[in-house]
């Protein structure tokens, strides 16, 4: 077969249960400790994580389980994320800032202030979400190796 | 602005991470909700909080954020302490609330470092 040069040179799947808020945050954790021996930037690391995190927190506040997958190319790093569980009734809604069905659970862990998804996007070079309602949620991001800093105008 | 600094001007208690008081702040960032520091904190800011579970670390660490002040003499569990000493996160907690703790540190000529927003003043 031939190789191209986004050959997938890593490749690992995370489970992730719904509800689970103890463990909140450890997938996105383990996302960083994996980019940071791997060698790549702070900066870079940083997006792709804040993004994770926030991916993370969706599959536990609104699904009853999920997988997060972390793919490392020579020129893109991606997360896909699926899930079975509540879906999105309407995505236009669920992507704009402020926009949230979040319960008082998920509000006093700090999370369902409707910024989620429209901090992927932002962090993200590349973003793709789709939904079936009451069936589950599919989202992958994308961050190319080669745009960071034209990306990133305020760091 | 060292973290010394800011632990003698709140008479803040430190949690964690003693020997990091050396660390200089550039800026601080304070919220109530952990998406409000995904999105608007920016690198090697200190962040003010009165939210103590775990996840406050996590988001911390994730954010590149470079310590934790809680507020109204917050104290975090166990479980946040640990993961702090993990991150090398130095936690401090000061007995004043949120509004004075920020507006001491302001005063000190600690500047804000929250990204500018479009739709509001978050960043000015």
């Amino acid at each position: 077969m031939e190789r191209t040069e986004n050959n997938i040179l890593f490749h690992r799947i995370f489970p992730i249960e719904g509800g689970d808020f103890t463990n909140a945050g450890s997938t996105s954790d383990q996302i960083k400790k994996i980019l940071k021996e791997a060698g790549f930037s702070n900066t870079l690391i940083r997006r792709i994580c804040i993004a994770a995190f926030e991916a993370e927190m969706n599959v536990i506040c609104y699904a009853s389980k999920g997988t997060l997958s972390l793919y490392i190319a020579r020129s893109f790093l991606k997360i896909v994320v699926n899930d079975e569980g509540k879906g999105i009734r309407d995505i236009n809604l669920a992507m704009s800032e402020g926009y949230s069905t979040a319960d008082e659970k998920i509000r006093e862990l700090g999370f369902g202030a409707g910024m989620g998804l429209p901090n992927i996007r932002k962090n993200a070079d590349e973003m793709v979400l789709t939904s079936q309602f009451n069936q589950g949620t599919h989202l992958e991001f994308t961050v190319y190796l080669d745009r960071q800093e034209a990306a990133l105008p305020f760091e | 602005m060292t973290l010394k600094e800011v632990k003698d001007i709140l008479s803040a208690e430190v949690i964690s991470g003693d020997h990091d008081l050396g660390k200089e702040i550039k800026c601080a960032f304070a919220a109530e909700l952990l998406s409000d520091v995904l999105a608007l904190a920016q690198q090697g800011a200190l962040l003010i909080t009165g939210f103590t579970n775990s996840q406050v670390v996590y988001a911390a660490d994730l954010a590149n954020l470079c310590a934790i002040l809680f507020i109204r003499g917050k104290k975090p569990n166990e479980e946040t302490k640990r993961l702090a000493t993990q991150k090398k996160l130095p936690l401090l907690t000061t007995p004043f609330m949120m509004f004075e703790a920020c507006g001491i540190l302001y005063e000190y000529g600690l500047k804000t470092c929250a990204i500018e927003m479009e739709n509001g003043k978050d960043g000015k």
